[in-house]
């Protein structure tokens, strides 16, 4: 029983990690209509934001020891973090919760940066066939994660989470379980929440807000929305932003949990992409079950008596499920009739 | 008389045979050098020798590919007579004076690996044959090791190999043409068990959570086996996919396993992200029959170490050579290293360094670049003063023999540089094996 709660709350986390990243992706290719392969490296580069601010935090002042030398006979170098000098001990806090705050930060950068993607590339797409746009955006992303790799380096850079909520909680005492029986990290857990969150927030946005209403009947008739004298384009361009700012804050937020590299995109491209086919394309509510759906499937073949049946299964369970999916439902769990079915 | 003159006399016959024997016996030992100067793929005819740098410069290994070619850069200039001349003043028995290789002044050209087998043997050709490489060495993955490896043999070109820790490397896919400077995961497993006897007894459930590829197997069965040789049992080996990104859940089955030690036969990122998952999984702070979890690392790296960040602080694992140790060669390539770049140098520049040294003296000691005598001044090579003490170039698989640093993640580094204390120096006579357990042929000293 343990061992079930344990990887089920697994499945949520993961799952969390997808859905979000498959929201955007399903976002933009509800509205503009647009395959974005670029869209796990904006995923990437919003990990990348709070590295860089992290960077930030700590760059330091260098002093040259007059007295003490490096193991190669160069001056010794004394390092004293600015953050402290300037600020004491709330320095120490400033860096200590460098990840939740480069939320924020993101916000602004993730929406220019989506922006600039749409307006400066994605919208010369808008009427190309689909392979043209995979094309295009699979060379960005490649361009985006060789840009990471010069200026962060190719190794991956940790980023601590709060001291606070280092450690793991004790899930399984809220079961009526034994002390410490299903330990989970805390950080996890506030993942999971944060994405429940983001995916409301995102939902009520476009549900009650008049953009949003003008963007859904844009979803299902752009040609309409258009002829009522309503700029759709402008309106796609944020949506463009807005996608990428669902991405790049689930990539700060991922941090801890896998030190960012430059091929962080690419890690969870296909994923993703298998994720929106399998809750249907275009559909939000879709791109967010399977997500759950398919991180907790993930979690459950990797456990140890399920591997024992089907060796392997951990490593092919979402290629499987897609599968069977697709010949079932083509149009996927939540697509409407018509859409990428074919 | 005249029938005299007709036939064939007895001195003729000898002086015809003697002349023959000359002919075809003794002369090709007097030229034999200037024989070999016209029979061997790019025999460097001018003022120049060239070697080829093969190392990932883009990929997942960049960041150790450009430590590489830092150290290799550097162990040209010392070759060539320029800077301090590192380890050219340490090594013993040592016949480079910084006048080149055999009087050629060193060149050399780069190669990108990407850290793949088939982009790594096109590089490794290119250089070869469009740039007139002389010897092929670098590299940090034991793929590209083995596939470069079986290139060089084919082509009759002598390739160094960078960071590779396989067993297969000079063990079933061993060449005559490639020798390995790094250690191998029977030795890492060799040198780790006394000491994880030692710190955690003997009575231990060991779980493996392994890279499922070549090098993560061969790891797997020598930790397996060598802890098993101490009493450990092994409740599980999980094979978990390259580059898997997010491990938690092949670290939640190890919770509820029974299993009291977690071994990670990961490198690199999957080393990176596995440990900081099972650390925040809190592994570390659970216990299992009565003893608390430990975790440990078999293969370390520096450069990895930095990007697990604090997770590695009290981890045990092996490396091949480590910028803290004290010994002369050690301490004159640090010196040189970080008087030329600022910081220490990684295990991967060191091995790399060494390589192209090891190279260069070989070819001084045969006294030609001819591939077959160079590999033969390298086979049994015994030599010192370049880390790690007394050294082997065993002959029977080309695989070096020194002794093994086992070293644990450092709880109060003194610098960002000071990830990995050193527990201990395990001599070489441990960590030796016979050279038919891992099987294989050297193959042929000529190629056709």
């Amino acid at each position: 029983m343990d061992a079930i709660l344990i990887q089920f709350l697994n499945g949520l986390d993961k799952g969390g990690a997808y859905a979000l990243i498959a929201l955007g992706l399903t976002l933009v290719f509800g509205t503009l209509g647009v395959v974005n392969f670029a869209h796990g490296a904006i995923f990437m580069i919003g990990s990348f934001v709070a590295v860089a601010f992290r960077q930030l935090l700590t760059l330091e002042r260098v002093e040259l020891s007059e007295t003490e030398l490096s193991p190669w006979g160069t001056a010794l170098e004394i390092r004293t973090p600015y953050a402290l000098e300037w600020f004491g001990d709330f320095g120490n806090v400033l860096i200590d919760y460098s990840v939740p705050i480069a939320v924020l930060l993101a916000i602004p950068v993730m929406y220019l940066l989506g922006v600039l993607m749409e307006r400066g590339l994605i919208k010369h797409f808008y009427k190309r066939p689909h392979a043209e746009q995979i094309l295009v955006t699979f060379g960005l992303a490649i361009v985006l994660g060789e840009v990471a790799r010069t200026f962060f380096g190719a190794n991956p850079i940790p980023q601590p989470m709060p001291e606070a909520v280092r450690g793991a909680a004790d899930i399984g005492i809220l079961f009526g379980m034994a002390e410490h029986a299903v330990t989970y990290p805390w950080w996890r857990l506030i993942y999971f929440v944060f994405s429940l969150v983001v995916i409301g927030a995102v939902f009520a946005f476009l549900r009650f807000t008049t953009f949003g209403l003008v963007v859904r009947a844009g979803m299902s008739d752009r040609e309409t929305v258009g002829l009522l004298g309503i700029n759709i384009n402008r309106r796609f361009t944020i949506v463009f932003g807005l996608a990428a700012v669902v991405a790049g804050i689930a990539g700060v937020m991922y941090t801890p949990l896998l030190p960012p590299t430059y091929s962080l995109g690419m890690d969870f491209l296909v994923l993703s992409f298998v994720v929106v086919v399998v809750g249907g394309m275009g559909s939000l509510p879709g791109a967010v079950a399977a997500g759950f759906l398919l991180g907790i499937l993930q979690s459950f073949a990797a456990m140890t008596e399920v591997k024992a049946i089907f060796p392997g299964i951990d490593q092919v369970i979402i290629y499987l499920v897609a599968v069977v999916i697709l010949l079932v439902r083509p149009r996927g769990l939540f697509g409407r009739k018509g859409v990428m079915e074919n | 008389m005249s029938e005299e003159k007709k036939g064939v006399s007895r001195r003729r016959v000898l002086k015809t045979g003697a002349a023959g024997l000359v002919a075809s016996g003794v002369a090709p030992m007097v030229f034999t050098r200037g024989a070999w100067a016209q029979e061997f793929r790019n025999n460097p005819t001018g003022a120049e020798v060239t070697l080829g740098f093969n190392v990932p410069q883009t990929g997942a290994y960049a960041d150790e590919g450009a430590d590489e070619l830092r150290a290799y850069t550097l162990a040209v200039k010392h070759l060539n007579g320029e800077g301090d001349g590192g380890m050219l003043n340490t090594m013993q028995p040592g016949s480079l004076n910084g006048n080149g290789i055999l009087g050629k002044k060193v060149a050399f050209v780069t190669g990108d690996t990407q850290t793949k087998s088939d982009a790594a043997r096109d590089s490794a050709r290119r250089m070869i044959e469009r740039d007139g490489a002389l010897i092929i060495t670098g590299g940090s993955s034991s793929g590209v090791a083995v596939a470069v490896q079986a290139l060089c043999q084919e082509m009759g070109i002598i390739f160094m190999a960078g960071l590779t820790h396989s067993n297969d490397t000079t063990g079933k896919d061993k060449k005559r043409c490639g020798f390995r400077h790094f250690f191998n995961a029977y030795m890492s497993g060799a040198a780790l068990a006394p000491v994880l006897a030692a710190e955690y007894g003997t009575d231990r459930q060991a779980y493996h959570l392994t890279a499922d590829y070549n090098w993560g197997w061969t790891q797997e069965e020598s930790l397996i086996n060598s802890t098993e040789a101490i009493g450990w049992q092994t409740t599980s080996a999980v094979r978990t996919p390259l580059g898997a990104g997010d491990f938690s859940q092949y670290i939640t089955p190890v919770l509820n396993s029974g299993a009291d030690v977690l071994i990670l036969n990961h490198y690199g990122k999957d080393m990176v992200n596995s440990l900081t998952q099972a650390i925040q999984f809190g592994l570390k702070d659970r216990q299992a029959n009565g003893k608390n979890i430990e975790i440990v690392v078999p293969l370390f790296s520096r450069l990895m170490a930095q990007g697990a960040g604090e997770n590695i602080k009290g981890i045990l694992g092996s490396t091949n050579w480590n910028w803290s140790l004290q010994d002369a060669g050690s301490q004159a390539f640090v010196k040189s290293f970080g008087a030329e770049y600022g910081f220490p140098p990684s295990q991967a520049a060191h091995t790399c360094y060494v390589q192209a040294l090891l190279y260069a003296d070989a070819c001084e000691r045969a006294g030609t670049f001819y591939p077959p005598e160079v590999i033969r001044a390298l086979e049994g090579h015994l030599f010192d003063g370049m880390g790690n003490g007394p050294t082997e170039y065993r002959a029977e698989d080309h695989q070096c023999f020194k002794d093994v640093l086992v070293v644990r993640g450092n709880e109060n580094p003194t610098s960002q540089f000071d990830l990995l204390e050193v527990v201990q120096e395990v001599p070489r006579a441990q960590v030796e094996y016979d050279a038919s357990i891992f099987g294989g042929e050297l193959g042929p000293y000529e190629v056709s």
